[in-house]
């Protein structure tokens, strides 16, 4: 099964080889990773996928603590959570096709980010399936998809829920606002997940 | 030779900082000062190592402080004898080696001290940052190549990192479960010059670990696990020496008057010599030990990882107990074995914790289940051989268990791996921590001479015996010149059979006697020994191994003895890899190495 960690770790030259090569020693097949900055300087945040035995979690999120530059690990798959992933992509159309793909684009409410002659490139934001999904309309209409970019997923756990560890370590640049020291804050995130799930898309 | 170096040391060491008086706010020194003043600081008094050109400002800078160096013959030894130090006294080791292939002979003794959870600072040259990823002379990426063998590693560029990162690294090394770190200072920042200050090159608290804590909840259910018990066996391993947990282990035991039975590194954790002790697990463990597990109803398992070794083949194991592993390293929980009930913790603090809950079982009388393990042990735990009439065959079992006659028990006793590792553990009886030093996770071969090198110099005072096979020994004889050189008072005993024994004896059970590439030809190692200035002896009877270990004991210096011992002797008993524990093969009814009661 897909397991999905968020892991907070330092930002510095081998942080990632040390995050890959835990999973290759464990011998398990990363599907998607993302890292980019977190709210802290310094503090860099990876969303890691990756496909093992449903019992394997605990594991992987102590060994990856093992890791001395892995700050937080966060196992979101049973947690309530939101995830995105964006993806470019690049088809081909002629001025005669492209009317076709901009209805698609409007349905799947993605968007033109670039017009050539004889290509489109289209953004798309949302889950894997909302991607696949125009994926599959595209190659079904018969537009030549010439290109794919993917991210790979992001996530964010729901509600006011947020990272303790960064609290006690005081990383420069983090104010903890009393009213966000509670770790949930169920009602507002039940909310907000209703909410959401009106919105899905 | 080494004492003249050290001489040299102490006549100039006021030239250095002595960061461990705080009088070194602002004291400007160079990157390789820095490296040693850190050292010092971290009360570090002997490195093993060997220099080269990516480390050389280093050693220019050493005789400036007052730390003793160690020159190996070989890197993997550096590392085994830090290793060995630091198994031996429960402190930090530090190895020091150049670049390229100084490096890359570490890596054997990193991964034996990963393995085992052993604490190591190794310290590595590096050519110049300018250079560095352009192949230049002797330039390899050991930090890339020790990634999955240290628990953390460094490559330092610049001088005013050097003692923060150094610090640092004894701090990981030591800190929850121990392990050996990395450090990789290029050139130029050794060269470069940087403030100093020790007390602000202070590592920041270690980060919390939010899955590093023992529950109350838990407590209480292991509390009610242990009370209910009927067949309890608590298992011992490594963990007890590593948190020091040996009054609270056995509290445990005599309390609820539970057996202990041992890993290969738990031993000594527990006394050997204790009614309640039951000896060596797995592989090689005694019948009684393996059937005790299979038997209970409740396994404590207190900082061991059941490892294949111990548990053979997984789907059988304890079939009908349930679990406690109290451990310090959550990644541990749930890996080979399921447990009902984890304390995740240090486990001295885990079982203190635990105690309070336990009130005291009847002290009178051994319980039936203590009874029925001891019904169960049979003629063969007879074990003092001393009455067994000579057969005119020497075996190493006679060897180790005159040799613990001898010694009273009392020596640090550091083994190869092999069979003659086996023997030790089961007829060398320790009742003291840190006594058997082996390298049980790795199983390096090799490993014996120079970490008791390593053991010897942590404890001057101690007797100290290194047990090798023939095949182990000449992985890393060179080291013979090491302890002739540091003129170290350290007693070899190499138990040879002419053969790789351990696989030799694979050989005969599992591939039909074909005995490929296991037959061993030797020199002869009391000329090896004499070559290197050492004393040596061969001892062929069992008549002559008493006198030859009281000839070692009182010679002043190294002392080599060359057991010729029986060829083609097997261990037993033995859990074929992938077997049940009670699946064993046992000891042939006729045994030269047990006496039995009528004996």
């Amino acid at each position: 099964m897909l397991h999905t960690f968020v892991a907070l770790v330092e930002d510095k030259p081998g942080v990632l080889t040390r995050v890959a090569s835990l999973f290759r020693r464990l011998n398990i097949n990363i599907v998607s990773l993302t890292v980019g900055h977190s709210e802290k300087v310094g503090v860099s945040r990876m969303t890691i996928v990756c496909d093992a035995s449903p019992t394997a979690g605990h594991r992987i999120a102590a060994s990856l603590y093992k890791l001395e530059n892995v700050l937080q690990v966060d196992d979101v798959g049973q947690l309530s959570h939101v995830a995105r992933e964006l993806a470019l992509i690049k088809v081909a159309a002629t001025p005669k096709t492209r009317s076709m793909v901009f209805e698609l684009v409007e349905v799947f409410r993605a968007r033109i980010v670039d017009l050539a002659p004889e290509s489109m490139m289209i953004e798309i934001t949302g889950v894997e399936s909302k991607i696949e999904g125009l994926i599959q309309v595209l190659n079904e209409n018969g537009d030549r998809i010439l290109e794919i970019s993917r991210t790979g997923r992001m996530v964010m756990r729901r509600g006011q829920h947020t990272s303790r560890v960064l609290e006690a370590m005081r990383v420069p640049g983090l104010e903890t606002p009393d009213e966000l020291k509670a770790e949930e804050v169920g009602s507002a995130s039940d909310v907000l997940m209703a909410e959401e799930a009106g919105l899905r898309d | 030779m080494a004492g003249k170096s050290r001489a040299t040391n102490q006549k100039t060491e006021q030239a250095g900082g002595q960061p461990a008086d705080g009088a070194t706010n602002g004291t400007r020194l160079t990157g390789s000062e820095i490296i040693w003043a850190t050292l010092d600081g971290e009360g570090v008094s002997v490195v093993f190592g060997y220099p080269g050109g990516a480390i050389l400002p280093a050693y220019d800078a050493l005789r400036k402080f007052p730390i003793r160096h160690v020159l190996v013959r070989h890197e993997q030894g550096a590392a085994h004898m830090a290793d060995g130090y630091a198994r031996a006294s429960g402190k930090v080791g530090v190895a020091v080696a150049t670049s390229g292939p100084g490096a890359t002979n570490l890596v054997t003794g990193i991964a034996t001290a990963m393995l085992d959870s052993v604490p190591m600072v190794c310290i590595t040259g590096q050519v110049s940052s300018k250079v560095l990823g352009t192949d230049a002379f002797q330039e390899v990426d050991i930090t890339g190549i020790t990634l999955p063998v240290t628990k953390h590693n460094y490559v330092v560029t610049r001088a005013e990192d050097v003692a923060p990162v150094i610090r640092e690294a004894f701090l990981v090394a030591k800190s929850g479960r121990p392990g050996p770190v990395l450090v990789d200072i290029t050139k130029d920042a050794q060269q470069a010059s940087a403030e100093f200050d020790f007390a602000a090159a202070a590592p920041k608290p270690h980060r919390p670990h939010p899955m590093l804590k023992t529950e109350s909840a838990s407590i209480l259910q292991a509390a009610e696990l242990i009370r209910s018990a009927k067949k309890p066996v608590i298992l011992a391993g490594h963990g007890v020496l590593q948190s020091g947990a040996y009054a609270q282990v056995r509290t445990l035991a005599e309390r609820m008057r539970i057996p202990v039975a041992s890993t290969l590194l738990g031993l000594g954790g527990f006394p050997a010599s204790h009614p309640l002790s039951l000896g060596m697990m797995g592989m090689h463990g005694e019948a009684w030990v393996n059937e005790a597990i299979q038997k209970a109803d409740l396994l404590i398992a207190c900082g061991m990882r059941f490892d294949d070794r111990v548990t053979g083949t997984l789907a059988t194991y304890a079939p009908n107990a349930k679990k406690i592993h109290i451990e310090v390293d959550p990644a541990e929980i749930n890996k080979n074995v399921k447990v009902d009930v984890a304390l995740i913790g240090d486990l001295k603090e885990a079982l203190e914790a635990l105690l309070p809950h336990l009130a005291p079982r009847d002290a009178k009388g051994e319980s039936a289940w203590v009874k029925e393990i001891e019904a169960s042990k049979g003629e063969c735990a007879v074990r003092d051989i001393s009455n067994l009439p000579d057969s005119g065959h020497l075996y190493a079992a006679h060897v180790m268990h005159d040799l613990w006659r001898a010694t009273e028990g009392k020596a640090i006793v550091v083994t190869d791996v092999g069979q003659h590792q086996m023997w030790e553990a089961q007829y060398y009886k320790h009742d003291e921590p840190r006594t058997l030093i082996t390298s049980g996770g790795l199983g390096t071969m090799g490993f014996a001479l120079p970490a008791a090198i390593g053991a010897k110099i942590a404890c001057p005072d101690k007797e100290v015996w290194v047990i090798a096979g023939d095949g182990g020994f000449q992985m890393t004889a060179a080291e013979l010149s090491t302890a002739a050189q540091e003129e170290l008072d350290l007693n070899i005993a190499v138990v040879n059979n002419g053969y790789l024994g351990m696989v030799r004896q694979w050989q005969e059970f599992f591939y039909e006697k074909n005995y490929q590439s296991t037959p061993l030809l030797s020199p002869d190692f009391v000329k090896l020994a004499e070559a290197h200035g050492i004393r040596g002896k061969a001892v062929k009877t069992r008549a002559e191994v008493l006198s030859a270990v009281a000839e070692a004991r009182g010679h002043q210096g190294p002392f080599l003895i060359n057991f010729l011992v029986e060829k083609e002797d097997s261990v037993y008993p033995m859990i074929p890899a992938g077997s049940a524990l009670h699946e064993m093969i046992r000891r042939p009814e006729k045994n030269p190495l047990v006496e039995t009661a009528r004996d």
